[in-house]
């Protein structure tokens, strides 16, 4: 094992435990010296990126906008250079009770609207932003429900305390994935036909793998190589991606995250060298 | 994901949804129509659902589809994840009755016998994975004898019936149930170790085994009822008698545990309960030793038979079995053998009374009893390919403790 490289990943989840281990086992059954190291926030593992203490980051769509403006205040570079399926094409919805009055989001003004936790791209910043820059999130209460703060939206408890509130009465609308709008309706959470889309996002972009400016390229080069290599018939990986939820492994983009970038700027979650200004949040 | 663009959807192939939601199983819709579809093809989906679109895009994501929204109608990429998953998939053999391989793939771990094994997952830490190591073509007719011969302690045996007999025979009764739970229990133990070891690919016999463990639980419960009918306390246990056990319990192996327990134990057991049964001073005691003797045949049944397809597989195992024989004797030669207190509590049964002459018939029938279990052990070791002289002598080296 010739090259080596370390990743940071965020445990949102007992699982991420059972994922890395897995795919550290089967890293290094390809000769590649694997190894990872486990952030209770988002936040943190981006700082030790910045600062070389990892050479890669699982990161968020957040964690990524605030690597690359880290980064590019200092002159230095991060790379997305993988991320799932999965992360490709994401929207969210704003999504309002079957019987309300409300057909469209230009009319939420002087109403209550419930949002994710303040760090959840898909629940909170990405809709707010659309909704901010249509003009609609004028007179508008918003009720966030901070939960798992810090992980970015990972934890989908702040989403589904959204929806829960909305269900009962305290709010008159809320945001959340696509995918959750499935999830929660299949659950029963929102039982099906219970609600009713009124707005939905432009298609996003979620996690990349981010090479950090002091990585190896040889090795980050190596582990991409890998990564895409990774083969869904292959019933050694094939649990491992089940878990961590993707098909495929694709090469990283970055068009997914100008409304993201925007979105960061607007509310002022972190400022353009990556330092966090958003009052109210402690990861 | 798919990027092109919705060309006109009505000459694509078409799914209608009418109301239904992939929320509430329209998924299942599509996954249909998507079936057997190669990756790549494209399916436009028509429907009334309000939130269709939005929930369309986000089970093709989840699925490994991709999908296509710009025009009129969703259109759905057919992924190839599917058929990922199904690659190297293999049948755990045939899912035909009785239809073994000759050695079990751990890899398809508690599959069912036939079924299509997606590759992955844990692979079975069991033992016996060759067929020849723990088969008969019997096995299936007699687990389905088993299962159909079921009985039920509560009403097979007419539990109210008055049972008054001299203290002292009484006492033997009590001795003699004593002793049979505690084989009873050791007749339970090895099976239950034997089929957790099992491949289940050989169903019919792990079913066969679950079943005598079952029989075993039942003869344990109506022998301890029949003791306790007019007694608080149970007879003697004897350490010879535990120690003999305990070299049943010690033998790790498949054939030999089997050979050991059934072939050569229970074997003689049936002769004993069938002694029991005919000399059995009150109804209980005829009832709860016909029963039992009943299911005792069967399991020593299959122990012939699997013994005997072993050693027709492969005749050097006759030398493992005799020597598994000599093992157990070895071991044995110098404990006690059979409980004294259960011997004479046997010659007093089937005396019928103190009568010095009733004491003499029931002596002898005792002696006799002993005759018919060797002849017995003889019999099925000449059946399983010993030849006369090994197999007497073998059947003379089989514990004094019966089982």
């Amino acid at each position: 094992m010739t090259t080596s490289l370390v990743l940071g990943a965020v445990a949102y989840d007992p699982k991420v435990v059972t994922i890395w281990d897995g795919f550290r086992t089967w890293f290094r059954g390809q000769g590649f010296a694997f190894d990872y190291v486990l952030y209770s926030h988002y936040e943190r593992q981006v700082t030790d990126l910045l600062a070389g203490r990892i050479d890669a980051a699982w990161n968020s769509p957040l964690a990524w906008v605030r690597s690359r403006r880290l980064a590019e205040a200092r002159g230095e570079q991060v790379r997305a250079v993988a991320m799932r399926d999965t992360d490709c094409d994401l929207t969210s919805v704003v999504v309002v009770r079957a019987d309300s009055s409300l057909t469209s989001p230009t009319g939420l003004s002087g109403r209550t609207l419930a949002t994710g936790a303040v760090d959840s791209p898909q629940a909170t910043l990405l809709p707010l932003e659309q909704l901010r820059t249509a003009g609609h999130l004028r007179d508008v209460r918003v009720l966030r429900f901070d939960i798992g703060t810090g992980l970015h939206g990972d934890h989908i408890g702040g989403e589904r305390a959204a929806v829960e509130a909305l269900m009962a009465g305290k709010a008159d609308a809320a945001c959340l994935s696509d995918t959750n709008l499935l999830t929660f309706s299949r659950e029963g959470l929102m039982p099906s036909g219970a609600v009713r889309v009124i707005a939905q996002t432009d298609p996003y972009d979620h996690c990349n793998m981010t090479a950090g400016p002091s990585a190896d390229p040889a090795a980050v080069e190596a582990f991409t190589r890998l990564l895409l290599a990774m083969d869904y018939a292959d019933a050694e990986v094939r649990p491992l991606l089940d878990l961590e939820g993707l098909k495929e492994w694709r090469p990283g983009r970055l068009q997914g995250y100008t409304a993201l970038e925007r979105a960061v700027s607007t509310s002022g979650f972190y400022d353009e060298r990556g330092r966090v200004t958003a009052a109210d949040y402690r990861p | 994901m798919a990027s092109t663009t919705n060309e006109d959807a009505s000459r694509l192939p078409t799914i209608d949804l009418e109301n239904l939601g992939l929320d509430v199983g329209g998924h299942l819709l599509v996954q249909h129509a998507l079936l057997n579809r190669p990756p790549g093809t494209r399916l436009a989906v028509r429907g009334r659902h309000p939130a269709l679109a939005v929930h369309l895009r986000a089970w093709c994501r989840a699925n490994g589809h991709g999908f296509d929204m710009a025009g009129p109608l969703p259109v759905i990429v057919n992924g190839s994840s599917d058929e990922s998953r199904r690659h190297g998939a293999e049948r755990a053999g045939s899912a035909l009755p009785g239809q073994v391989v000759e050695r079990a793939d751990r890899r398809w771990g508690l599959a069912a016998r036939g079924a299509l094994v997606e590759p992955g997952g844990p692979a079975l830490s069991v033992d016996w994975v060759d067929r020849d190591l723990v088969w008969a073509d019997v096995a299936p007719r007699l687990y389905a004898q088993a299962a159909a011969g079921q009985w039920d302690p509560a009403t097979a045996v007419d539990w109210d019936t008055r049972v008054e007999l001299p203290a002292a025979v009484e006492d033997a009764v009590v001795q003699v149930m004593t002793y049979l739970v505690e084989n009873e229990q050791a007749a339970l133990v090895l099976p239950a170790r034997l089929l957790s070891r099992l491949h289940p690919h050989f169903r019919e016999v792990m079913q066969l085994l679950a079943v005598q463990v079952a029989d075993e639980a039942r003869h344990m419960e109506v022998f301890t009822r029949r003791a306790l009918l007019n007694r608080t306390e149970l007879g003697v246990s004897g350490a010879g008698g535990r120690t003999s056990l305990q070299t049943l319990l010690d033998e790790p192996d498949f054939t030999l545990a089997s050979f050991l327990l059934s072939v050569l134990g229970e074997g003689s057991f049936v002769d004993l309960l069938r002694f029991l049964h005919r000399h059995a001073p009150d109804s209980v005691t005829a009832d709860v030793t016909r029963l039992a003797a009943r299911d005792e045949a069967r399991h020593v049944a299959f122990g012939v038979a699997h013994t005997a397809h072993a050693v027709e597989r492969d005749p050097a195992f006759l030398t493992r079995l005799r020597t598994a024989v000599e093992r157990r004797h070895a071991a044995l030669v110098d404990t006690a053998g059979l409980n004294q207190h259960v011997f004479d509590a046997l010659v007093l049964i089937a005396a019928g009374s103190w009568q010095p002459a009733a004491i003499e018939r029931g002596w002898k029938k005792v002696q006799q009893l002993q005759q018919a279990m060797d002849e017995g052990r003889r019999r099925r070791l000449a059946f399983i390919g010993f030849p006369e002289d090994e197999a007497a002598a073998l059947a003379a080296l089989h514990t004094k403790n019966f089982m």
